[in-house]
């Protein structure tokens, strides 16, 4: 079967609290697909790492997932920054979040590295100024 | 044998009003020929429709009191709640006495048995490598809740049986110990919701397990306070003491394990809210113990009880500061953590899901964004169903066209 199901989600940049609607929104066509919770926990915390990078960030960006038999490509999206180095930006505790954004729980530098954790392919692509497209590949169990 | 219906439609009384369905945790009712019908494969017997309902029409239901007297050997198991229902109780042993006057020959409080469970669970989370955050098992509700939605979290739910069925399982040693015949002995317990009814049911009456039949709190409440009202003074036959009546309200379980990194909440949303969050990895190493329950304010909060949960959860408090009796432990009931650990886990449902075939059921959700994307998307609940998402799933499941009369005027 080469069809998928398209879910596209605009995620909003001055909100926190919203964020992790578009993962939310997956993690229930994921169940009621069938997928192992194991596979759907993977989904849900790579993206909703994504999407919480897109609102401290970017300002926001736009999250594409397509959702096939046997696994799911996510597509996150922003216009922000961008990211200089990325190698350095992978790290584990690397983060440029504000100190305010520290002070609510976010910005350990773990988001990425979380995402390639829980993903089976990551891709990065990012110009400074211009903004990144992070994508993600999750294979579900089975 | 079918499970037991807890919860049941008064039609003549339902309006077909849309209140329930919103309430409803799990889209489990849909207005149907202007009748709030409950779809029982979805229903996990919380019973906030009761709650919710101005007109009486959902009724829980119950085991009759006049069970008990079919058996010869009668005990009776009190939740902690039961305690918080009565106006000036200075004496927990009134509730005890009471019940002796209304037929039964034993009174085991579940309070008592609460101590016993909170001392395994101490011992179980030192011991063994249990998922951290450990989730309670203690609300029925919320265990069926994570076995319905929530299948990630369910290898963190603390492996033990909840308080009334640990309660019956040691009436019953302690009664056969002391030569009373087995098939004599009637264990009932009086419930404060239709959760609990549900649970020992499906797990005990039908399998002829511990429990003969689980009564109400509010169908027993008034011959009991008529039996209470004649008692002089009480024999002090409680053992249950402050951490164990504690239970019945605001994270007694939690206060009692003694732990400082603990979460807890009651209530509907709230518990949905912290469901998402702790399915989503965020209190992974964040918390070692997380207590929910579907009530507000906990079981004093059940829809079977009588009183207002806060005025009931104020009177336990004052009662506890009476009960001095240091909390029981196993060691002194000769008991291990065999007791009180599941013989087998309980099965996920897979009732969310749109088929058993993965394929299948992606061609049925791909059918079922094309629907939303002609529905307006403002939940209205016209249609009979609580989300337009639910509807678009519903017309997949069960055929039939779309049926929306908001379809024209909102456009997307």
């Amino acid at each position: 079967m080469n069809e998928c199901i398209r879910l596209e989600y605009d995620v909003d940049g001055e909100n926190f609290a919203s964020a992790g609607h578009a993962s939310e929104s997956v993690k229930r066509t994921l169940k009621q697909m069938g997928v192992s919770s194991l596979s759907v926990r993977r989904v849900a915390i790579a993206m909703y790492e994504g999407e919480i990078n897109m609102v401290i960030h970017a300002h926001g960006g736009r999250a594409v997932a397509e959702i096939y038999p046997d696994h799911i490509d996510i597509r996150l999206e922003d216009h922000g920054p961008g990211i200089a180095d990325i190698s350095l930006a992978m790290q584990a505790g690397y983060s440029t979040a504000t100190e305010n954004i520290r002070s609510l729980g976010f910005g350990a530098g773990m988001g990425l590295p979380n995402m390639k954790k829980y993903s089976d392919d990551m891709q990065i692509e990012s110009t400074v100024g211009e903004g990144t497209t992070v994508k993600l590949r999750v294979d579900f169990e089975e | 044998m079918a499970p037991l219906k807890t919860v049941v439609l008064d039609a003549e009384k339902c309006i077909g009003c849309i209140t329930c369905m919103r309430r409803c945790p799990t889209e489990a009712i849909r207005i149907e020929n202007g009748k709030a019908k409950i779809l029982y494969d979805k229903c996990i017997n919380c019973g906030e429709c009761v709650r919710s309902c101005k007109g009486g029409a959902k009724r829980p239901v119950y085991d009759s009191f006049d069970l008990v007297e079919s058996y010869p050997y009668k005990i009776a198991l009190p939740s902690p709640s039961l305690f918080g229902q009565f106006n000036n109780l200075d004496d927990p042993n009134y509730v005890i006495e009471g019940l002796l006057a209304l037929g039964f020959d034993e009174v085991f409080e579940v309070g008592l048995a609460a101590e016993l469970v909170t001392d395994c669970t101490k011992k179980l989370m030192e011991g063994r490598a249990l998922n951290r955050p450990v989730i309670s098992t203690a609300c029925p509700a919320v265990v069926e809740l994570i076995l319905l939605k929530f299948h990630e979290l369910a290898d963190h739910l603390l492996p033990v049986y909840a308080p009334a069925k640990i309660a019956a399982k040691l009436a019953k040693k302690q009664a056969v110990e002391r030569g009373i015949p087995a098939d004599d002995i009637g264990i009932f317990f009086i419930s404060p919701c239709p959760a609990k009814v549900y649970s020992l049911h499906r797990e005990e009456v039908s399998n002829e397990k511990y429990i003969s039949g689980v009564l109400s709190q509010s169908d027993i409440y008034f011959r009991l306070v008529e039996k209470m009202n004649k008692i002089r003074t009480p024999r002090k036959l409680g053992k249950c003491g402050y951490s164990g009546i504690g239970w019945g309200s605001s994270g007694g379980e939690s206060n009692s394990l003694g732990l400082g990194n603990y979460i807890h909440c009651s209530g509907v949303r709230n518990v949905l809210g912290l469901l998402k969050e702790l399915s989503d990895g965020k209190l992974d190493g964040g918390a070692d113990f997380v207590e929910m329950n579907m009530c507000p304010g906990w079981c004093v909060g059940g829809v079977l009880n009588v009183e207002n949960p806060f005025i009931a959860r104020n009177r336990m408090r004052q009662l506890a500061d009476k009960m001095r009796i240091p909390p029981a432990t196993m060691q002194s009931y000769g008991l291990d953590e065999n007791f009180f650990i599941w013989d087998k886990i309980p099965e996920p449902s897979t009732s969310f899901q749109l088929d058993k075939n993965r394929f299948v059921a992606m061609q049925k959700l791909m059918l079922v964004e094309e629907y939303l994307k002609k529905l307006p998307g403002i939940d209205c609940g016209a249609c009979g169903a609580p989300t337009c998402r639910c509807h678009a799933e519903d017309v997949v499941m069960n055929g039939g066209p779309l049926d929306c009369v908001k379809m024209d005027e909102v456009k997307k």
